[in-house]
């Protein structure tokens, strides 16, 4: 096991530095560059002032030294300092603005996962019943429906006409002058709303994966069996068939730990929410170069790293699958 | 950037505060004694990038700065030029030399005195070639400076320069923190320090940006407690935040203003405002390509385009039709250049003038075999420009000329499109002040690759007008050249000069002593107020 996890780990070094190169040459290739963008349609800035940015931001070298450049640092764990104007680290910028993304993100995955699993079975153990019928209704409705417009109707109607929730942002304005528990009710009526709009987008996938798992258990000659030793539906449904079908959702979490450090401009955009999503999103338009491929980085890192946790905690989870890899290793 | 109008001459933003002596409530608010307190909230749809004037060049940044950071002098509320960190001024004879007398009650926010040094030191700023500055042009044209006592300061320049004095108003850094320090890691960026009215208490990035009234300010404390910016990059839900009274201040959009807050309930918390902004939209035709070179042609697409029907369709009636590159309020407007009101009979008439007709009857007009087709290309991002592209189409279509309008993400636009020079004409539009110097947008020297001139237009008495223009201070001689600059421009019709859009705030009816003038709506911020029983925050 030890052998094979070094093994994967090695292989995600050239890995990383392919992806890396090929991002890096990508976003190159997209026309215009910071300087244009920020020097440009300026009465008052001159092509000399251009220049300078260019030479400052060491855009005048060719793209393989900036790249040895940069992957230099990166080497070093240096992220490089951003193009826009604040010349921040990018490092800094990604940080402040990662545990709200993580939060909201988690949150939204314990509310998936907890509304639609259940949902799964119940579709699945009742197929084609009225039930089944009318989740998968609301599942896809929610999975079609464009995010902006339920939050914008949410927001309209819970804030300002019910005045229930708080229609954006993270904290009111006097939350430094609220009690312990009066800040976290403020962060939490915050929250619903986002939370509420992201997840319910996620459910459809979730529950209709959940259920076809579920039918196929169901079919196995080992649930036969279980029937047949006379186990109550229950156990048989609970403890044998659903241990089973929920096997490939590690695979679908470790597929979605990347996704925890990712977010929707969109979606950020409506609620003010400072996340990743718009972060990269104004990193892009303003092609601040060393931002993108920051973040770019860390996504690939995660998803490589998601994708060997999931493998890991397959086999962990699965015995058939860690027998016949001690086989080969 | 709400509208993301290109450019930005953002001397407007100097405008900031006015005289606390000079001014008088209007009418029945004369009756209230301004009172301290309560705090303002506004949302920015992004968030401010740096708050060292020197190096932001956005928007948001901009307008907080202007609370933050003074300059020598700057525009009052008519639009007038008048002390603020200097308390007078003489120009020599010969123009070419300005003694500022500075005001002796003046601190930095953390109680350093402010001299001259720091006025000499500014200049030394923009003017290091290391300090990535865009506002360097105009003290370029100083040759040198002098501080003789903490309290006077000498600019010389060797030819007369017309913008000279406003670009004093510059805002001013401190030079005790900034001295021997690279202006770009400079932690003044994130922790701003200035002489304004206003000091800033918190800055979290992207969510909010919290101000303080400043007790020592040197026109004396401003009456509001706080300043809020919410970064709210969605428009709607700025506006749903609005109506739940949790902003006090929002730009409105033309449909929001007309439609959307006539309602008993918005008119309880609400004053709406409406006057002209300074910046145009304007139709920019390529001077390169063979289809525009004739004159009669450029004013033939000018009449068959209808100002009036984009402003009503696109702007709901709110604007009025551009004639030039000038706001029709403004003393250097001239009203007396010819007009193209919708004519498409005239518009026809001058095709036919310079050969143009539809000789196989497919309804678009040829010439010696070639159609009259072209692009017009526009910014996305930017929904006024696309709708008034798709109007002038069909205008354009009514006389037989074909138009595709193409909308290209900014960064592309500007490197595939406008940079090479590589596109036919293009729906635009320039912000601008009240300082008419428009030569670096008209003059045939800027031309070059990446230069403001894109559209390629060289006109020797232009030029000469805008070098006459910036040379001589005198307003009334001033007008003399501008005027003509507008009258060559009208004539040759470079741009189709569309339309001047409105200003659409929406204010909480909390404040007091607003009052909308040439300059705006935001000059007098320091003297608004909210009578103690309307407080809506204590904190």
């Amino acid at each position: 096991m030890l052998q094979y996890l070094v093994k994967r780990l090695l292989l995600l070094i050239p890995l990383l530095i392919g992806i890396t190169l090929i991002s890096f040459v990508v976003i190159h290739l997209a026309p215009g560059e910071p300087t244009d963008l920020q020097t440009q349609m300026n009465p008052q800035a001159s092509a000399e002032l251009q220049e300078r940015l260019r030479v400052q931001y060491g855009l005048d070298q060719p793209l393989y030294v900036q790249y040895g450049k940069w992957l230099s640092r990166l080497l070093q764990l240096d992220f490089g300092e951003s193009f826009a104007t604040d010349r921040r680290p990018v490092f800094d910028k990604v940080t402040e603005r990662l545990p709200v993304t993580i939060l909201l993100n988690i949150l939204s995955i314990v509310l998936i996962l907890a509304v639609s699993v259940p949902l799964g079975i119940i579709s699945a153990v009742k197929r084609n019943s009225g039930f089944d019928r009318t989740t998968t209704v609301f599942v896809f409705a929610g999975f079609a429906m464009p995010s902006f417009w339920l939050a914008l109707l949410l927001m309209d109607w819970f804030g300002v006409r019910l005045g229930l929730l708080p229609i954006s942002g993270l904290k009111s304005l006097g939350y430094e002058y609220l009690g312990w528990g009066g800040q976290l009710l403020d962060r939490l009526s915050h929250l619903i709303l986002p939370i509420f709009v992201s997840a319910i987008g996620g459910l459809a996938g979730f529950s209709r994966y959940m259920r076809s798992n579920m039918l196929e258990v169901v079919r196995q000659d080992y649930i036969l069996t279980a029937r047949a030793k006379g186990l109550s539906e229950r156990v048989v449904i609970y403890k044998h068939a659903l241990r089973n079908a929920l096997l490939p959702v590690i695979t679908i979490l470790g597929l979605s730990v990347p996704g925890l450090i990712g977010g929707s401009v969109i979606f950020e955009t409506i609620f003010a929410i400072p996340g990743m999503g718009k972060l990269f999103y104004d990193g892009v338009m303003m092609r601040d170069y060393p931002l993108i491929m920051g973040i770019l980085v860390m996504g690939a890192v995660l998803t490589l790293l998601g994708n060997l946790l999931a493998d890991i905690s397959y086999a962990l989870a699965d015995p058939r699958i860690r027998h016949s890899q001690q086989g080969e290793g | 950037m709400r509208f993301p109008l290109l450019g930005a001459l953002l001397l407007l933003l100097l405008v900031a505060c006015d005289n606390p002596e000079t001014t008088s409530l209007p009418g029945v608010e004369q009756a209230l004694t301004p009172e301290y307190g309560d705090t303002f909230i506004e949302a920015s749809i992004g968030d401010a990038s740096t708050l060292l004037p020197v190096l932001a060049s956005d928007s948001a940044s901009s307008d907080i700065n202007g609370l933050l950071y003074n300059g020598l002098v700057r525009y009052d509320k008519n639009l007038v030029i008048e002390g603020e960190l200097a308390e007078s001024w003489q120009i020599s004879e010969d123009n070419l030399t300005i003694t500022f007398k500075l005001r002796k009650n003046v601190k930095w926010h953390d109680g350093v005195p402010f001299t001259s040094a720091d006025v000499k030191f500014n200049y030394e700023l923009y003017i290091d070639p290391h300090t990535p500055t865009a506002y360097a042009e105009s003290f370029k044209q100083v040759t040198s400076v002098e501080a003789p006592d903490p309290y006077t300061f000498i600019v010389h320049y060797d030819k007369p320069y017309a913008p000279a004095l406003i670009s004093w108003g510059m805002s001013v850094h401190p030079k005790h923190l900034l001295e021997g320090q690279d202006v770009t890691k400079s932690p003044l960026a994130r922790k701003p320090v200035g002489t304004g009215p206003y000091k800033l208490v918190e800055w979290q990035s992207g969510e909010k940006i919290v101000l303080e009234s400043n007790p020592d300010y040197f026109e004396g404390q401003p009456y509001i407690k706080r300043v809020v910016y919410r970064i709210i990059p969605d428009t709607a839900t700025q506006f749903l935040e609005l109506q739940t009274g949790s902003l006090d201040f929002m730009g409105l959009s033309p449909l929001q203003y007309d439609r959307q807050t006539d309602t008993a309930a918005f008119r309880r918390l609400y004053n709406k405002y409406r006057y002209l902004n300074f910046g145009y939209t304007y139709l920019g035709y390529n001077l390169r390509r063979p289809l525009f070179q004739d004159k009669r042609v450029r004013k033939a697409l000018s009449f068959a385009i209808n100002k009036q029907e984009i402003i009503d369709g696109v702007l709901l009636g709110y604007g009025v039709a551009a004639t030039g590159p000038y706001k029709p309020d403004t003393w250097v407007y001239n009203p007396n250049v010819p007009r193209y009101d919708y004519n498409p009979e005239k518009a026809r008439a001058l095709l036919a003038e310079s050969g143009w007709s539809d000789s196989d009857n497919d309804g678009i007009l040829d010439k010696d075999g070639q159609k009259f087709s072209f692009v017009i290309v526009t910014n996305q991002g930017n929904d006024l420009r696309s709708k008034t592209g798709e109007i002038i189409q069909r205008r354009f279509k009514d006389i037989g000329v074909e138009v595709k309008l193409r909308v290209i993400e900014w960064a592309t636009f500007l490197k595939e499109f406008i940079n090479p020079g590589n596109f036919d004409a293009t729906i635009l539009g320039w912000s601008g002040g009240p300082e008419p110097d428009q030569y670096n947008i008209w003059h045939s020297s800027k031309t070059g690759p990446r230069q403001l001139n894109f559209i390629k237009f060289e006109n020797a008495e232009v030029d000469k007008l805008l070098e006459e223009g910036r040379r001589v201070f005198d307003q009334q001689q001033r007008k003399a050249y501008y005027d003509r600059f507008q009258e060559v421009l009208a004539e040759e019709q470079p741009y189709t000069f569309l339309y001047v859009g409105e200003a659409l705030p929406a204010i909480s009816k909390r404040f007091r002593g607003v009052d909308p003038a040439p300059a705006g709506i935001r000059y007098n911020f320091t003297e608004w107020f909210v009578p103690k029983a309307e407080q809506k925050y204590s904190r």
